[in-house]
């Protein structure tokens, strides 16, 4: 087939668009590793604008984590990241095993039950005070049990477990093997990749999470990253005028952001290979 | 017997989930009495007395000037989102299936999704390095031509643009992706007939994708309505400032600060089952809607 110079002058506009969507993408996040590296001098010099630094200095992030704050929200988020997401799943796998079996009585309506609560909602104050009677305000804890299940989440591993062979668990079950051990022999080792998507789906969310700090966190020590960021970003940018500070604040703040943030791209390539798939079951009728 | 004693192993896996649905879930739902109470802290929920009368503080709330004001932010905020994010995930969703370099795709779909994973508090970092009024990139570019630097991050006449601006761009890929499943299912012999019609490129995404896509496209657009009194706590509570409350603060944002800022608690819990009431009204109309499209959440 003939392809016409119109034709293909469309195409390569399709694709010059589609490069100049992936530069925006990026283009951000670049910016704000250049400005966390460059000595803050040549960035005012240079009108501000610069990709790549001539030179590189590392003396926001040494000056970041030689403050005592962000190291230990650091802890604080890689504790949630890590317990948080082992809660989770464990929490999620147990429930949508037995809630993707047909014959369990009951099934209908407390996946009505659970469903509902993506509805309707007791909001924020109700919420609060729970947690607070629980004695949860300021521990760890608060940061995880109370956003310890994702119904989103739930549905999506459940539709997974329901599209598992029944014939396989029948045989097992022929074989003598109770629930329990189809559950941890056979249906964890064939839903590999679901878990580790929905694991990391729950640790970026856990990772990034910043609400349950500002409703249940009043104690400084227990901050999480996110909230301490946010704090830095906060500090004024003409302190420097007036102050003797070792680090420009924005080089400073530029810095704390991609340390906020690395983990996440760290961990974003194996995630993407599999969310699609998980996106677009949920969105199936659950 | 057997089958009873599978069941039984069955309700022993669940018996975590449903206890953490019922204390964190359900007791919350309970918990919302206490917007017809005057909740007092040492009483506690069931302790501390009925309100007199027993909607005084549904109606402080509608007598309230600053109401109408919230559910406007609330609403108008939700809408622009809604228009600006969904017309460029869909036109990009449509290029992308356009493009003939798979390798470009796949480069650009993995570019684009990325943002969606970041927090807002580093989408704001990203901002400030952009937009802040003395050091953001773009106002050294209008101090070098001579203008003055515009205060993007605290005007009230920006900040919703701000909004709407850093939500499209960490959202836009994502939103893709929806589209280009239905695009997948499009039938390829209607493009083959198009082309032996002699249709162009750009005549084959307006009479062939588009409308193969418009179910979905007019499908999300209702269940998003339905989530509308949702404006996102997170960003705009990680935005704000005093300086643009009148028109950035929702509904969302004013519960916080009204109930565990200034613990006016029985006033904030009204405030949000007002909120929970009239959202979970949307969603079942948005699903009934959509169901005569031929969808739904369920």
């Amino acid at each position: 087939m003939v392809i016409s110079n119109g034709e293909r002058a469309t195409g390569i506009i399709i694709n010059l668009i589609l490069i100049f969507v992936g530069v925006i993408s990026i283009f951000p996040l670049l910016f704000v590793v250049s400005m966390s590296l460059t000595p803050y001098g040549e960035v005012i010099k240079n009108g501000g604008f610069l990709v790549i630094p001539r030179s590189v200095t590392f003396e926001a992030y040494n000056y970041l984590f030689q403050t005592s704050e962000l190291p230990r929200s650091m802890l604080v988020s890689l504790f949630t990241a890590t317990v948080g997401t082992a809660i989770n799943l464990l929490l999620t796998v147990l429930g949508a095993f037995p809630l993707s079996r047909r014959g369990l009585q009951g099934r209908g309506i407390i996946l009505f039950l659970i469903v509902f609560t993506m509805l309707f909602s007791g909001g924020i104050v109700p919420t609060y005070l729970l947690v607070k009677s629980l004695g949860m305000l300021n521990t760890v804890w608060a940061l995880i049990v109370p956003s310890a299940v994702a119904t989103y989440n739930l549905l999506i591993m459940k539709t997974f477990f329901e599209g598992l062979p029944e014939e396989l668990f029948e045989s097992a079950r022929i074989d003598g093997a109770g629930e329990w051990t189809i559950l941890s022999r056979l249906v964890i080792p064939l839903s590999v990749p679901s878990l580790l998507t929905i694991g990391l789906f729950y640790a970026v969310a856990n990772w990034n999470n910043f609400f349950s700090a500002v409703l249940y966190i009043t104690d400084p020590n227990l901050n999480p990253l996110q909230i301490v960021v946010r704090k830095l970003l906060l500090t004024s940018n003409s302190l420097e005028n007036v102050m003797e500070v070792v680090v420009p604040t924005p080089t400073l703040q530029m810095a704390a952001v991609i340390v906020a943030s690395l983990p996440v791209l760290i961990v974003y390539p194996f995630i993407q290979k599999h969310f699609t798939k998980g996106v677009l079951i949920g969105a199936i009728k659950g | 017997m057997t089958a009873w004693r599978k069941n039984k192993v069955y309700y022993m896996m669940l018996f975590p989930l449903v206890a953490w649905y019922i204390l964190f879930k359900y007791v919350p739902m309970y918990g919302v009495i206490i917007s017809f109470k005057d909740y007092n802290i040492l009483a506690g929920i069931s302790g501390s007395d009925w309100a007199d009368p027993w909607y005084k503080y549904f109606e402080m709330l509608f007598k309230s000037p600053y109401f109408s004001q919230l559910l406007t932010n609330t609403l108008l905020i939700s809408c622009y989102k809604l228009i600006f994010g969904m017309a460029p995930s869909i036109i990009l969703a449509i290029l992308l299936n356009e493009s003939r370099s798979v390798r470009l795709k796949r480069w650009v779909q993995t570019l684009s999704y990325m943002p969606h994973f970041l927090s807002w508090v580093i989408v704001y970092g990203i901002a400030v390095a952009f937009l802040s009024e003395t050091t953001g990139l773009i106002n050294r570019w209008l101090g070098d031509l001579g203008y003055d630097a515009i205060s993007f991050l605290s005007a009230p006449e920006w900040f919703r643009s701000v909004l709407v601006g850093t939500d499209v761009w960490k959202d836009l890929g994502w939103g893709a992706i929806i589209y280009l499943a239905a695009i997948a299912g499009i039938d390829p012999s209607l493009y083959e007939a198009a082309m032996m019609d002699g249709a162009g490129r750009l005549r084959r995404m307006w009479s062939i994708t588009l409308p193969g896509i418009a179910n979905v496209i007019v499908l999300l657009l209702i269940l998003k309505l339905g989530y509308i009194m949702d404006a996102g706590f997170d960003q705009i509570f990680i935005f704000y400032n005093v300086r643009v409350y009148s028109v950035g603060d929702i509904i969302d944002t004013w519960v916080y600060r009204t109930g565990l800022e200034q613990l006016n608690f029985s006033l904030a819990a009204a405030v949000g089952l007002f909120k929970s009431v009239i959202g979970m009204a949307l969603v079942l109309t948005a699903n009934k809607i959509a169901r005569r499209w031929g969808g739904g959440i369920w």
